[in-house]
């Protein structure tokens, strides 16, 4: 039994909205598993409930073997979360910031600094670690946030778009290190993303979702099979269909074009 | 912090030097020193409020995100925000006095400005905690706008920050006795200038009672924060 990740039927209503609707899978320790779909298929929703930021309408989660609703606590500790927005504090260094975290998580003092070291040496921030974070890119934004999330050793770290918005060379640096994380430390990777290549580079698994609903689970070559087709792209179109979505602005778009209008670059 | 110093600075000059000699015609004594009170207040509610409300903004865009999903109790993650909140609010209060100081107040004694402190730390872990509480309900900034000309301005303008409760109109009186700054505003000048019109134990037990009621309210509904 080797499942890190259990979701039995879980689903979230925001009124009359049925944003994730009854899914179920498991993910298997040490496995890179991604979910795959479209804006507003439910990935970032699913992502908030396994992370305790969000209480789901019905459905049960394991995480780690912890109930991210009954023990939210102990279930944080397991995991590590890059969103897809920053969440780090602009006007703090990029030390700090990777400090502050390991004070939130309990991490001890005599390890913290070695650790923080070695997490900024891996994602090539080392050199920055003085400069306030309101002085970096996206992609140098995003890296510092997958050392922070790396921080307190957790089995599983989840990431919501991670190269979204990023230039080439980040993208490819940060699948790097998701690999890396992987077979090295054996760490659990849960991914979303609209990007067909990668979910195939980079995803062992991967699960289908729109509308809510998981379409499909399995590996790019299982999907394939069962669509008879040749790629993981045509696979995905011909389990979801080629027609444009309708697509509705939250407050969280609207906050999103707002930030982009008011940070620095 | 230079420019949020600005519109106190206006006010201080604007008004306390122009409505001086009006004030003293009346027998009320130097404007400036009964506005003062009421400036240092002003600053420390707008920094307060400000901070309060920027919880909207943090909880998808910065580090409140971080906290909300790291294994510490909502409860904790809200006090640190609200002390952090009120602490530099009273800072930029204590930057107001010593802008009026050197525009000419003068307190009754100096040692009087050591409880004025902790009376400008109580107005702005009220006015934090109302921001918070505004925010967690709120879902963007648009709500914003609203709040500052329909809430924070009436309850500053109608506190009594401006103008003496003495002689009010009925009407206008008990606006200003439902506006928990306004007690705020009488103990800052009870303690600093010795006027005052409710009595400074009155002050301090509302003041008080309002800001936990408010710090309880605030801690409520940043709790049901969901993202």
């Amino acid at each position: 039994m080797n499942t890190i990740i259990e979701v039995k039927n879980l689903t979230k209503k925001f009124g009359d909205i049925i944003a994730v609707d009854n899914i179920s899978f498991n993910v298997e320790k040490g496995e890179i598993f991604a979910f795959l779909g479209p804006n507003g298929a439910g990935k970032s929703t699913t992502i908030k409930m396994l992370t305790t930021l969000l209480k789901p309408s019905s459905g049960s989660m394991i995480l780690n073997g912890n109930d991210p609703v009954k023990h939210p606590d102990a279930t944080r500790r397991s995991f590590g979360i890059v969103f897809q927005d920053p969440s780090l504090d602009d006007d703090l260094t990029a030390w700090e910031n990777m400090e502050i975290h390991g004070v939130l998580y309990d991490v001890k003092s005599n390890v913290l600094k070695q650790k923080i070291e070695e997490l900024l040496k891996y994602v090539d921030l080392w050199n920055r670690k003085d400069s306030f974070v309101r002085e970096f890119s996206g992609g140098m934004k995003r890296r510092l946030e997958i050392a922070r999330g790396l921080l307190h050793l957790p089995k599983i770290i989840f990431l919501d778009e991670p190269t979204l918005g990023l230039d080439p060379q980040t993208r490819n640096h940060i699948w790097a290190y998701l690999r890396d994380l992987n077979n090295n430390d054996g760490t659990t990777v849960f991914f979303t993303t609209h990007y067909m290549e990668e979910a195939d580079k980079i995803a062992q698994r991967i699960a289908i979702i729109d509308h809510g609903k998981i379409i499909a689970i399995g590996t790019t070559e299982t999907l394939k099979k069962q669509t008879n087709t040749t790629s993981l792209e045509e696979a995905f179109l011909a389990f979801t269909g080629s027609t444009i979505r309708e697509e509705t602005v939250t407050s969280t778009d609207r906050l999103r074009n707002m930030h982009k209008m008011w940070r620095k670059r | 912090m230079i420019g949020s110093l600005g519109q106190p600075l206006l006010f201080l000059l604007a008004m306390g030097y122009g409505l001086n000699s009006v004030f003293q015609q009346a027998g009320q004594g130097s404007y400036l020193n009964f506005l003062s009170p009421g400036i240092i207040a002003m600053g420390i509610i707008f920094t307060a409020i400000f901070s309060g409300m920027e919880v909207i903004w943090d909880r998808q865009f910065g580090f409140l995100k971080e906290t909300l999903a790291a294994p510490i109790s909502r409860f904790n993650i809200m006090i640190g925000r609200t002390l952090g909140g009120a602490t530099v609010a009273t800072m930029q209060g204590i930057l107001v006095l010593l802008l009026s100081l050197i525009f000419g107040f003068r307190p009754v004694s100096w040692f009087a400005i050591i409880p004025a402190i902790g009376v400008m730390f109580l107005i702005a872990i009220l006015f934090t905690s109302l921001g918070t509480m505004i925010a967690s309900l709120l879902e963007d900034m648009q709500g914003f706008h609203l709040i500052m000309n329909f809430l924070v301005m009436p309850i500053f303008f109608l506190s009594g920050a401006l103008f003496p409760l003495q002689g009010l109109p009925k009407a206008l009186l008990i606006i200003v006795r439902l506006d928990p700054l306004s007690y705020g505003i009488d103990a800052l000048r009870i303690i600093l200038i010795n006027v005052g019109h409710y009595g400074l134990g009155t002050d301090i037990t509302i003041l008080g009672g309002v800001t936990l009621i408010f710090l309880w309210l605030g801690s409520h509904f940043f709790k049901k924060i969901q993202i």
